[in-house]
């Protein structure tokens, strides 16, 4: 057995090599960047989950219900939510500010009285939430046109391809707005499917399509690509079936690309639900979203900036982790690339 | 009318009976007016066009009544008999004739419009013409008494008001012939919808060219996107103080463009002298202190409400529109535009100090004259015998802060009475008009109303009256869709009492403002105050009931 020959030799040590995955994992674990913006997101999926938990135990309030006429102690003193002008002419009410104790109001209250710290919270599970699952509606659709359109050509890439052109030469936010104020008013049925107007469902959808040519478009010429690649002219040459090589040849390649797309969609995504929310187009109220948040602190931005700039910080600070991380997962994945989007 | 979009009257009523936050600004009477400058004023956006026949506006209403000139107007001055109405272009005010259904103007001689025409009785009676064949907004629900309206209503493009507007070229006489008594014409024709132009004013909507005026100042130029630019007109010599006084400076600037919060800074600091739209709430406190010697709060004969649909459930049910009635916090409503020294509680239609205002307030705690707190054991006892718990509402406000805030406050309490309720803000360009119109299915919304003229009939019989609701159009502003025949029966012999009796007429349209408020189409919530906010450099700041500031009577140092 000591007298291997090489081949054997070749075989045994590559028996002993780790995987492709397993050199990305390593090189992202590598990665601090990516690794700290990893830890950031997380942080702050987990606080937006536990949002029904702090508005219950450390706010005490319901976050989505006025509460104009409402009173807190804080520290030892009974003070109105709305806080009266009493001075000079005596006109207007200013929301409290923050008190920056972990209880009721600690980021202060908006203008109808709500705890802005217990609705940043909802209003980052809000923004996850549709970020994300638009993120898999986009990524999914492109994947599949970019896929078939590129694996079976001819006519079947003409025609899709000149729809996602037709996608294209639209400016992302021109055809976001126009969907979401045509869609907004009224409920949409498909089939069976309802979806009704102030669903979140409809943000869902509309920001899931309108990134689809986005991600279709390379993954396409990708496709196109690896069916020149020599490991696919040998399966062909072996007479492997075209399904065979489409799910073993060349969507095991794809996928690499499309995790690479993730955390660059979430990041898009989670800016056009803010600006659609923010032009009240988006998120319906009494709902909460990181960009209705803003909407409701630019009336408050003279005497209560907080209102506005907690949520404004909060999307700076995921976008941020999340480029920064989909840096990290494209030099992991996917070295050679230089993935845009947008 | 309504305020930037659609504003409807102006101003009204209270005037200086009530409250009147800042002494300096007014009662300026002992100085020295000093003409020349120009005067800046800033508002958020254009009010769309500037045809005095169809712009509804109270934007542009308050710079129509310096550029154009009726019959009659409404005395421009800063007390309580800026109500009265005096005449303008007419000689005097005519004594109606015919039991109260014709009225003969003579007009005055000498006056010419800003292009060197002289006015004529041709120049009125096309004026009236052109209303009609323009499809003027109120044409509809304010002249439609006049005889011959009937026909223009129904083919404006052939209208000649035969019968009705009767011109007498060398007696230099008009003569109104109306259909019925009407004891509110006088006011509804010193409205600038029935200003006077020349009988060659194009006959269809002028948008942004202006058509000359006879007032004291004439627009030189108007681009909606950036400024409107307003001169003195050449031809005009003051002909009556008490209607149409000379004005101060020689230009008014009108800029748009600027937010809310940057006009507030170019007024404070002097680059501007006033602004049109309410200073947003969060510069409030800051107005009322620092920059109080440059606010006036004035009371308004207006209300802030929010129509149901009567036709539409589950406001279709009169249980359902008193619950909601019942339930909704006022005093906290009130907050929400800025506190009680801007906005009193309301729960009737018509507004306090107003003509056959009797406080009236069915829909509280303790039910009685005044509002005290909100009732949502019986409401929600209301909404249970009804069996609508559970239904979907949806809200129609304008994206403004207030109308949005008080949009969200309204869910609230729909939730609260077991409505599973949704807001949708539109823009307030289109939000007025889509309201009024049936096909859109709008269940309940919010909204405010501005008095037109200081008369019951502007709130009662223009909002709530089955004449006022047009099914499928957008010019309905009995935005309930609301239609009683009985309550109508009582606003003619209202109308009718009032030119026999006032009094007897008076107490008539108190019964008809409680009816109605009993029927609950709609729930008033306050009464709003104007706030305005001037430069440290404008001086006679004069602010009349009917037509808020009265621009050309204000100068600059």
């Amino acid at each position: 057995m000591d007298n291997l020959s090489a081949g054997q030799a070749l075989v045994r040590s590559h028996r002993g090599a780790e995987g492709p995955w397993r050199t990305a994992w390593r090189k992202l674990r590598a990665d601090r960047a990516a690794i700290m913006a990893f830890g950031v997101l997380v942080l702050i999926t987990a606080a937006s989950l536990a949002a029904p938990l702090y508005a219950r135990y450390v706010a005490e309030t319901d976050p989505f219900a006025t509460n104009l006429n409402g009173e807190v102690v804080i520290h030892g003193e009974t003070r109105q939510v709305l806080e009266p002008s009493t001075e000079g002419l005596g006109l207007g009410f200013t929301p409290l500010g923050p008190t920056w104790d972990f209880g009721p109001y600690m980021l202060g209250a908006d203008n109808q009285g709500r705890d802005v710290a217990a609705r940043l919270l909802y209003g980052g599970r809000n923004s996850l939430l549709i970020a994300g699952a638009a993120a898999l509606i986009c990524l999914g659709l492109a994947t599949l046109l970019g896929v078939v359109s590129g694996f079976f050509g001819g006519l079947v890439d003409t025609l899709l391809s000149r729809i996602l052109d037709v996608l294209w030469a639209f400016p992302i936010f021109l055809l976001a707005i126009s969907l979401s104020i045509v869609l907004i008013t009224q409920s949409i049925t498909i089939g069976p499917i309802e979806i009704r107007s102030g669903s979140l469902w409809l943000p869902i959808f509309i920001i899931g399509i309108v990134y689809v040519p986005y991600v279709a478009r390379p993954i396409r010429g990708h496709v196109l690509s690896l069916m020149q690649a020599e490991f696919v002219t040998a399966a062909i040459g072996i007479g492997a079936s075209p399904w065979r090589i489409l799910l073993y040849d060349i969507l095991p390649n794809v996928i690499t690309r499309v995790i690479v797309f993730v955390p660059l969609i979430l990041a898009l995504n989670m800016m056009t639900e803010s600006s659609l929310s923010f032009l009240s187009i988006g998120v319906q109220p009494p709902d909460a979203s990181w960009g209705t948040i803003i909407q409701d602190g630019q009336g408050l931005l003279y005497s209560r900036p907080i209102v506005a700039l907690a949520p404004g910080l909060a999307i700076v600070i995921s976008v941020l982790a999340l480029n920064i991380l989909g840096d990290g997962v494209r030099d992991a994945l996917d070295p050679k690339s230089s993935i845009r989007v947008a | 009318m309504r305020s930037r979009k659609v504003f409807s009257a102006m101003m009204a009523g209270v005037g200086l009976a009530g409250l009147t936050l800042m002494a300096p600004l007014t009662g300026a009477a002992a100085q020295e007016g000093k003409a020349g400058g120009t005067l800046k004023l800033l508002a958020n956006a254009a009010a769309g066009t500037i045809d005095p026949h169809i712009n509804y506006t109270l934007q542009y209403f308050q710079i129509n009544y310096i550029l154009y000139d009726g019959l009659v107007t409404f005395r421009k001055t800063g007390d309580k008999t800026g109500f009265e109405v005096v005449a303008d272009l007419a000689e005097s005010l005519p004594k109606p004739d015919d039991g109260g259904k014709k009225y003969v103007f003579t007009l005055r001689k000498g006056i010419k419009f800003s292009d060197g025409s002289d006015l004529t009785t041709a120049d009125v009676v096309a004026s009236f013409q052109r209303m009609f064949k323009i499809s003027g907004p109120t044409t509809g629900t304010l002249y439609n008494g006049i005889v011959g309206a009937d026909k223009c209503l129904k083919t404006p493009a052939t209208c000649t008001l035969e019968g009705g507007v009767v011109a007498d070229e060398a007696a230099s006489t008009v003569t109104f012939n109306l259909v019925a008594p009407d004891p509110d014409f006088l006011q509804k024709i010193s409205i600038p919808h029935a200003a006077i132009l020349p009988a060659e004013a194009p006959l269809k909507d002028a948008g942004t060219v202006p058509i000359p005026g006879t007032g004291p100042y004439m627009i030189a130029s108007y681009d909606p996107n950036s400024l409107l630019k307003m001169v003195r007109n050449p031809h005009f010599k003051e002909w009556s103080k008490e209607a149409q006084p000379a004005g101060y400076p020689d230009e008014i600037d009108y800029g748009f463009g600027l937010t809310d919060e940057a006009a507030v800074t170019a007024v404070e600091n002097g680059q501007a002298d006033w602004m049109f739209d309410p200073p947003p709430a969060d510069r409030l406190a800051e107005l009322g202190t620092k920059y109080a010697k440059q606010v006036s709060v004035h009371p308004l004969t207006a209300m802030w409400y929010a129509p149901m649909n009567t036709n539409l459930a589950p406001f279709n049910d009169i249980r359902v529109r008193q619950a909601v009635n019942y339930a909704i916090d006022r005093a906290a409503v009130v907050k929400l535009f800025g506190g009680s020294n801007l906005a009193q509680p309301s729960c009737q239609i018509l507004p306090p100090n107003f003509p056959s205002y009797a406080p009236y307030c069915p829909f509280t705690a303790n039910p009685g004259e005044k509002w005290s707190a909100p009732d949502l054991e019986k409401a929600k006892a209301l909404v249970a015998a009804s069996g609508t718990a559970g239904q979907e509402v949806t809200i129609i406000t304008e994206d403004t802060a207030v109308s949005k805030s008080i949009g969200v406050y309204l869910q609230d309490v729909l939730n609260g009475l077991g409505y599973k309720t949704s807001v949708k803000p539109i823009s307030q360009n289109i939000q007025f008009t889509y309201i009024q119109n049936t096909n859109n299915k709008v269940q309940i919304s919010v909204s405010q109303w501005f008095q037109d003229y200081p008369a019951p009939s502007n709130f009662l019989q223009v909002l709530f009256s089955c004449a006022s609701f047009n099914p499928g159009s957008d010019a309905s502003v009995n935005i309930s869709g609301f239609c009683d025949k009985a309550i109508d029966q009582k606003m003619v012999e209202a109308q009718t009492a009032t030119i026999a009796d006032p009094a007897k007429g008076a107490e008539l349209w108190t019964a008809v403002d409680k009816a109605v408020t009993d029927a609950a189409p709609v729930a008033v919530l306050f009464t709003p105050k104007r706030i305005d906010l001037i430069s440290p450099r404008l001086k006679n700041f004069v602010f009349s009931p009917q037509f808020y500031w009265i621009m050309s009577q204000s100068w600059v140092e």
